[in-house]
């Protein structure tokens, strides 16, 4: 199937006192058509970087764009001047923020908020726009949108201002939906309201997503492949399967033992990863897991593992799972996976 | 929104009644008398005098009967300007101040809000340096210095203005910048001040995230929520830009209600101290209700209900 977004060796820094934080390094990855992609990593490793970036979003300064190309159906949007960005946003990359509370304009009704983007890019009349407002109210679930559409921020839910963030993520039919963190701010019910409708959304307009989360839970439940980052790297990809039935790196395995499981016995503990993720001012040499890493070898602390192929669309970026490693016959990779 | 406005008002109307009673006995308070002079006059005249403003009644008594007048809307005659009624003087002269005033608070508003938002839309770059270091030039230096500097500069050796009076709009530009001056520094600060932390908020991303302009951002997204403080500012501003700026009245000889109002004073003329002091009372509470009702139009999640401001 086509990609229809391609990141091609993406760095991207921070200039702070003292140093340069590498919040992204050398992240490479591409989403398919209709396709969902999350990426998961703990706090601090780069995802919202990294679709901040695709949407050319980070403040620059601080931020830089160090290397790297991010093509969209082609184009490479790193080239863009603002004016021609301002095209992308919104009309072909559609974004949904973390905290419902806060983004939306509190001074400016629903209404408006989604009609903004419809005026902008496809320069409907004011009646059009409205029209479709309604529809998209209607679309995202939310209730009386004749009176709904004139109201305010404050008069919504969190759960149904979420809504209201898809429905103008949406409102341009968007090739891709750049979702971070939809769910965290919301309470555990409205978390299932919101990523069902999530689900039943691409279904119908086969739009690509890339859903960021600490959540593996949620991946489960909508995305057909992950991404898992880690101090600024992608550590490891592949389908949803092979990355819950058949994980390579230590992290990975360490992020599923740290998720309840349902066959779990009550008494069981969870297994923490414990340790803290590296400072990225300086970023270690070699592997950036390294330090926290039950089997680390020497080599993981002087040189950063190479992309290594396990199947067609999983790889990963471990020494554990290198060749030589393999044909050395070393068992510290699976004593690690015990 | 009707119980609130009625609220405040009542609570205007005591706070009017004893702002009257403590002007009335601080006045009386203070030794001399508006009928004081150097001329000798007889002891007759004196009481003749003292008997036609009721000044020789126990102070209890003309307490009563400034109230009972008041009530009945009589601000009483002015006991040093030849008959005038109070209230005649101060529409008169308070023509010139509000016209002056409310040159000024546009001017201040306008200004204001175009420097703060040009700082805020570039931090830290060269044109808000440039804005901000205007700004504290005008909030430093007092009114009284760059009113006379205009004058010698703009008036006196380029001629290019009339260097007093009020009579042709054009007159109007050298008091209104010395009268704005500091309000629009104060302004330009408060705007940047608040812009600067609106931009970086959340909503702020969501709209650029549509792909809006930069200048659109701006304008329909950042300005609305940067405006509060400024609202509230405006409620001060008015009340004392309008009732005249005593100083620049002075140095632009403009026959406006500050100078009366001094002038009422150091004459201990009673019924002119009494009627500007409930005049310059009744505007500022006035501003200040006109403030809270534009405060609810700028921002839809202040609802007011029986006077507490609700979510
Ligand atoms: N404006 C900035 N200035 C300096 N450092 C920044 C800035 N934005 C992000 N960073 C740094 O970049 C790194 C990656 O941050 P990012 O927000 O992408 O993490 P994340 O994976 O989204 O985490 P979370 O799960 O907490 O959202 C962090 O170390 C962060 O401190
Ligand atoms: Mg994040």
């Amino acid at each position: 199937m086509k990609s229809i977004l391609d990141v091609q060796n993406l760095s991207v820094s921070f200039a702070v006192y003292g140093g340069e934080v590498q919040a992204v390094r050398d992240v490479s990855f591409d989403v398919k058509e209709g396709e969902a992609v999350a990426i998961v990593g703990e706090s601090g490793s780069g995802k919202s970087v990294t679709a901040q970036t695709i949407m050319r979003l980070i403040q620059t300064p601080p931020g830089k764009i160090k290397k790297g190309k991010v093509f969209l159906d082609g184009q490479d949007l790193m080239s863009l001047s603002e004016k021609e960005m301002q095209k992308v946003r919104g009309n072909k990359i559609g974004m949904i923020f973390q905290d419902p509370m806060t983004s939306l304009n509190p001074t400016m009704t629903v209404g408006k908020q989604i009609m903004e983007g419809l005026i902008q890019h496809q320069s409907l009349s004011g009646a059009k726009a409205n029209e479709r407002v309604l529809e998209l109210l209607t679309l995202v679930g939310i209730p009386n949108p004749e009176t709904r559409i004139n109201q305010y921020p404050h008069q919504f839910s969190g759960g149904m201002r979420q809504r209201v963030m898809i429905a103008i993520a949406l409102a341009c039919t968007p090739a891709l939906l750049i979702a971070d963190e939809p769910t965290t701010a919301l309470d555990v019910t409205i978390q299932a309201q919101i990523l069902t409708l999530m689900k039943d959304l691409q279904e119908k307009t086969k739009t690509s997503i890339i859903l960021i989360t600490h959540d593996l839970g949620i991946v489960a439940d909508i995305c057909d492949r992950v991404i898992v980052m880690y101090a600024g790297q992608i550590v490891e990809t592949g389908t949803k399967h092979e990355i819950f039935s058949n994980p390579q790196h230590p992290y990975t395995k360490g992020l599923l033992k740290s998720l309840p499981r349902l066959d779990q016995a009550k008494d069981e503990p969870l297994i923490p990863i414990f340790g803290t993720p590296p400072d990225l001012i300086k970023p270690p040499q070699g592997c950036g897991f390294c330090s926290r890493c039950d089997s680390a070898m020497r080599i993981c602390e002087t040189e950063i593992p190479e992309q290594t192929k396990i199947s067609d669309t999983q790889s990963v970026r471990c020494w554990l799972q290198h060749p030589y490693a393999k044909e050395q016959g070393s068992d510290a990779g699976k004593e690690a996976s015990a | 929104m009707i119980r609130y406005v009625l609220k405040k008002f009542m609570f205007m109307l005591m706070s009017l009644f004893f702002l009257i009673t403590a002007t009335f006995v601080l006045m009386n308070a203070v030794p001399g008398s508006p009928l004081q002079s150097e001329k000798a006059t007889s002891e007759q005249i004196q009481k003749n005098l003292e008997a036609y403003y009721g000044l020789d009644k126990p102070l209890i008594v003309q307490y009563g009967v400034y109230l009972k007048n008041l009530v009945q809307g009589d601000l009483g005659i002015s006991m040093k300007k030849k008959f005038q009624a109070v209230d005649k003087i101060i529409g008169d002269s308070f023509k010139y101040s509000l016209k002056l005033g409310l040159v000024s608070i546009v001017t201040s508003v306008v200004v204001g809000c175009i420097l703060g938002i040009i700082s805020a839309m570039y931090h830290r770059k060269f044109l808000d340096n440039f804005s901000m270091i205007l700004a504290v030039i005008g909030l430093s230096i007092p009114s009284l210095v760059i009113a006379p500097v205009l004058q010698y500069l703009l008036a006196v050796k380029i001629e290019a203005f009339e260097v007093a009076g009020l009579n042709r709009p054009m007159d109007y530009v050298l008091p209104t910048i010395a009268l704005s001056a500091a309000s629009i520094a104060f302004i330009a600060r408060l705007i940047r001040s608040t812009m600067i932390e609106v931009l970086n908020s959340d909503f702020i991303k969501t709209a650029k995230s549509k792909g809006l302009a930069g200048h659109l951002i701006v304008w329909r997204h950042a300005l609305r929520n940067s405006m509060l403080p400024v609202v509230t500012f405006l409620g001060f501003l008015m009340a004392n830009v309008i009732t005249g700026s005593v100083v620049i009245e002075k140095i632009f000889a403009i026959p406006g209600l500050g100078k009366f109002f001094v002038e009422s004073v150091s004459n201990r003329d009673y019924p002119l101290i009494m009627g500007i002091t409930i005049f310059y009372a009744v505007i500022l509470m006035i501003s200040r209700l006109l403030a809270d009702i534009a405060y609810v139009l700028v921002d839809p999640r202040i609802r007011i209900s029986g006077g507490k401001a609700g979510k």
